[in-house]
Formats: structure tokens, sequence, C-alpha cells
């Protein structure tokens, strides 16, 4: 009788320790998660902070060397001359004339595109023509600056007779970036036009509009700060483009005279002379890649802004 | 006399509006055509050129200036996609996890990581491939390599881990979860017992959105992974992908028919990568 008894305490008191040990464990085991998920949540911020310092670091020594008003107002760029002179004006110049193009040129097709997909399209093909925008998106920038160096290129040269240039030139880098940032422009805009509540469509049915008239007049206009930010994040690709632009933009470090000339972009710059360049011309790409960088912060900043409007 | 006159502007207005209607269908639709027949063109373009000039010694194990071959290159872009996913999807889900099942509602940390994120989506890759340069080819002193290269292409692409991470785990109704802590589970076992697995095709889809982007990267590797073609030893190396080989082909000017070759490739890769995303996406909506 004692032997059972003192058997049932021991079981007893097992009982009282073993789950105590289990929750220590247990907690130990939810803390260390806690910790290892916060880490990898911190590392997209660590990646940004990193990237700032590292291209800031390297780029506001040269243009303390260069002279701010030298490096982007200068409009020579002969870093190999004698006397180098680190100009990046002309650069400046022709990301914003290719970005623009670009933007005249996909910015209607991409928006009416996404009127067509969001209120036109039957619904049978719209899941396979959603497939393909995204699959345009997913073309790697170099397969389209090939198309755009065997099509596009011979095609801008063809009109040399009336304008002359040799084919690469700021309207090809538009006309191809027109038609890369059309993926961007057509998810985002539909997105922001699908976000707008029936009823306004149909307020405007019940008031007499036809299709077209209700969704030209009230749905397009109330969906109109998302579609400002589809054409930011483009105008963000735009400008942000590399690969494809060096293959059409023929990439003159000039300010050029018109449309049909060639122009260096400042992601072309970086690429271009990156490959042979040494100390200070070096630094001042880097510092071009700087510059490029506080375009798109004040470009994401925008979009930032015109997004939480949408809301 | 007031009763024709209305009616006279009744059929004004009716005719006006119809053939607004017209104008504003033709514009729609011929945008919708260029768009898309724009991008059939491409494809359609690309492949007819580049097809016949698949041959086999295109194919051949080693790389020459006579032979282009693209297998160094292809080998080097599954060793830099693999190496990418080992860094980026462990950071990217476990951040994911993170945000949505244990932060707090309105946490200060989540909207400083989401800012960031969506800068990190923003940047051109030509950014990244001058931040790889400086931190992990000069800086950590790994030399042009395919280790500098993933790791740029990681930071590159953990956005896009992330965020179909996320959505793919709030998808998860909260019913899982309340159920799964009402039964004595911790946070942790319900995270991966309860919530993860039905959350794995969304991150799948992501990964292999993921896989595209650096499939079609050139601007970020230029000057991190570098571009000889050979396949390397050992991920310390420098070695070129498909996309920096196209390029190299396209610059040199001298090999367009491998240009159009390998464009083919890239083409072919990038729709069945884009093809497959869609179809472990579309099983999540079902199970959803």
């Amino acid at each position: 009788m004692e032997q059972v008894m003192e058997r049932s305490q021991e079981k007893a008191h097992k009982r009282e320790t073993s789950p105590e040990q289990l929750k220590f464990w247990n907690q130990l085991k939810e803390t260390i998660a806690t910790g290892v998920f916060t880490v990898t949540a911190v590392i997209s911020i660590v990646a940004v902070f990193l990237i700032c310092i590292f291209l800031f670091a390297n780029g506001i020594p040269a243009i303390q060397k260069i002279g701010l008003r030298e490096f982007l107002l200068g409009t020579t760029w002969a870093p190999k001359n004698s006397n180098p002179s680190f100009g990046i004006f002309p650069m400046i110049c022709g990301s914003v004339y290719i970005t623009a193009g670009a933007v005249i040129v996909g910015v209607p097709i991409g928006v009416l595109t996404a009127i067509f997909m969001a209120r036109f399209c039957d619904k049978r093909y719209y899941k396979f023509l959603k497939t393909a925008t995204d699959l345009m998106a997913g073309i790697p920038s170099v397969v389209y600056g090939f198309f755009g160096l065997v099509i596009l290129v011979p095609l801008v040269r063809s009109l040399r007779i009336w304008f002359g240039g040799n084919g690469c030139s700021i309207l090809t880098a538009s006309l191809l970036l027109g038609i890369m940032i059309l993926p961007t422009i057509v998810s985002v805009s539909e997105a922001s036009i699908r976000a707008v509540t029936d009823t306004y469509y149909e307020g405007a049915r019940a008031l007499g509009a036809t299709h077209e008239r209700s969704v030209f007049r009230v749905i397009v206009p109330a969906a109109k700060s998302g579609i400002m930010a589809a054409v930011i994040l483009g105008v963000g690709r735009a400008i942000g483009e590399t690969m494809a632009v060096i293959m059409v933009a023929g990439n003159q470090a000039r300010l050029p005279q018109s449309i049909f000339e060639g122009v260096r972009t400042m992601t072309a710059n970086v690429v271009i002379d990156m490959a042979y360049a040494t100390g200070l011309h070096r630094e001042a790409l880097i510092a071009t890649g700087m510059v490029l960088f506080i375009f798109i912060l004040i470009i994401n900043l925008c979009f930032s802004i015109l997004k939480g409007k949408e809301h | 006399m007031g009763a024709k006159f209305e009616k006279n502007h009744g059929a004004a207005m009716s005719v006006h509006s119809r053939l607004e209607a017209v104008f504003f269908r033709i514009v729609v639709y011929g945008a919708a055509l260029v768009t898309f027949g724009m991008l059939l063109y491409i494809i359609g373009y690309i492949l007819v050129k580049g097809v016949p000039h698949l041959s086999l010694d295109f194919f051949s194990w080693t790389y020459n200036s006579e032979n282009v071959s693209l297998v160094p290159a292809a080998v080097n872009t599954i060793t830099m996609a693999v190496l990418t996913l080992v860094i980026v999807v462990p950071i990217g889900i476990g951040a994911a996890i993170y945000t949505v099942e244990y932060a707090k509602r309105g946490s200060k940390v989540v909207k400083v990581v989401r800012l960031t994120t969506e800068t990190l989506q923003g940047i051109p890759s030509i950014v990244f491939g001058l931040f790889g340069m400086l931190f992990f080819v000069s800086a950590l002193h790994w030399k042009q390599s395919l280790l500098a290269g993933a790791f740029t292409m990681a930071i590159m692409v953990l956005p896009v881990v992330m965020r179909t991470t996320e959505e793919a785990l709030q998808s998860v109704p909260d019913s899982y979860r309340e159920a799964s802590f009402g039964l004595g589970a911790g946070r942790l076992r319900t995270v991966f017992r309860i919530v993860l697995p039905p959350a794995v095709p969304g991150i799948l889809s992501g990964v292999i959105l993921a896989i595209g982007r650096i499939v079609g990267e050139t601007a970020a590797l230029l000057y991190t992974s570098g571009t000889i073609a050979k396949i390397p030893h050992s991920p310390m190396e420098s070695g070129r992908t498909l996309a920096l080989h196209m390029w190299m082909l396209a610059n040199e000017g001298l090999h367009e028919d491998k240009a159009y070759a390998t464009a083919v490739i890239l083409l072919v890769l990038v729709i069945a990568i884009n093809y497959l995303s869609n179809r472990v996406a579309a099983k999540l909506t079902v199970q959803a």
C-alpha cells in the first residue's frame, strides 16, 4: 500500500516537472524563432542602407573633386583627355529625353490597353491576355534590346534621307522603351481602374450614358491617381533601363540637336565606361550612378504619395 | 414647338453619343491590338529568325572563338539561379513570416520594412550592379565571381519573394490559426504546420518569378559575376550567364545568328517560367 502511494507520488512529481521543461524548451524555441524571423525582416532595411552608404561614400568625394556645378551642368564628358572634363549634363538630358519619349509612346497605348483589359475585354480571352502582359514584363531587356537593334534601328535608319542619322537615336530608344514600359503601365492602371466601385458605372448607365461614355467620363477620371502612379512607375522603369537603351541609343556623350541623333543616358554612361575606367573617371561613374539613384528615389517618393492618395 | 425642339435635340445627342462610343471603342481596341500585336511580333520574329540557327555545335561542351557555344553560359545560369535562391528564399520567407505572422498590427518595423522593399523594387538593376561591384567585388574582395553575382541578385529579387510569400500567407484564413492556437499549438508550430503548407503554391509561384528575373538579368551581373565564357570550378570564379552571353554576342556583332539562337533559348525559358508560375499560382486560388 505504501509502495503504491509512493509510486503515484513519484508519478505526480514527474508529471509536474516534465511539462514545465517542455514549456521551457518551447519558449526557448519560440524566442529563437522570433529572433530569426526578425533578423530576416531587417535584412531588406540593411540592404537599402548599405546601397545608400556605398553609393554616396564613393560618389560624393568624386563630386567634391570635380565640383558640383561642373559635374551636373558641365556639357563636356572627356574623361581621357590630358585635361579631363567630367560633365554629365548631356547624360542627364539623354535620360530625360528618352524617358519623356517613352512616356509619349507608351502611356497612351498602355492606359488604353488597361481600359480594354478592365472594361472591354471578353472574359474568355481575359486570362490569356493577362498572361500575355505578364510575359511581356518577363522578357529580358537584352532580348528587347536585340529586337530594337534588328528591327527598330533599320526602320529609323530608313528615314535618314529626310532626317539624317544612322538609326541609333533618341527616337529609336523612345520607341523601344515605350514598348518596354507597356506591361508596367497596363497592369498598374488596370488594377486602379478595377478598383473603382461599380456604383459609379451603374450610376452613369442609369443616367443614360453609353458603356463607352461611362467608362471614359466616369470610371477613368475616378482612377486618375492610380493611372498617374502607373505612369510614374513607368518613368522609373524607363530611366533605369540600361542594356536595351545602350543597344539602340547610339551613346554619343553630347547634347543632341534633334530626335534623330544619338544620345547617351546616365545608365549607359556607367556600363560603357566602367569596363576600362580607373581613378577619378571610375569615381565619376559611381557618382553618375548616384545621381541616377537620387532620380529614382524622387520618383519612388512621388509614387508612394500618389498611391497613398488612392486609398 | 417645345416638344419638337426637344425631340430634335434628343436625336442630335444620340448621334453624337453614338459617334463618341464608336470612337472610344476604336481607340481602345486599337491600343490593345498594338500592345498584343507588338508582343506577338517580337516573339514571332525572334522565333522565326532564331530557330533555324539552333544547330548542334551551338550546344557543344566548350566555348571558343569559332564556336560560341552556349552550354557554359547555360550551366552558369543554373548555378547562378540555385545560388541566388539558396540565399534569398530563406530570407524572403522568414521576412514575410515576420511581417504577417509575428509583427503586431501597425508595427513600426513592418512599416520601415515595407518602405525599404518598395524602394528595392524601384531601384534599377544597374544600381544594384554598381552596389554589388563596390560591396561584394571590391569591399569584400570576392572579385568578379558567381557568388558576388548571386548575392547581388538575391538583394534584387528579395522583394519579389517577400511580396508573394506575404500575399500567400495573408490568403490563409485566420480560422486556421485560431483553431491551431485553440488546440494549444505554439506560434512556431502553427506557422510551420498550419499556415505554411496551404501557402506553398503562392510562395512557389513567387520563387519561379524570381528565377525568371535571374535568368533575364544583365545589367546587375555585368560587373559582379563577370563575362568569362567558361564553367568555373568554384562559385568564387567569374562566369557569364545566358543573358550576358547574348549581350556579348549582340554587342560584338560578329555572331548575329548565334545571338538570334540565344534569344530563342532565353524567350523559351521565360515563357516556360511564366507558364509554370501561373500554373502553380492557380493551384493556390483553387485551394483558398
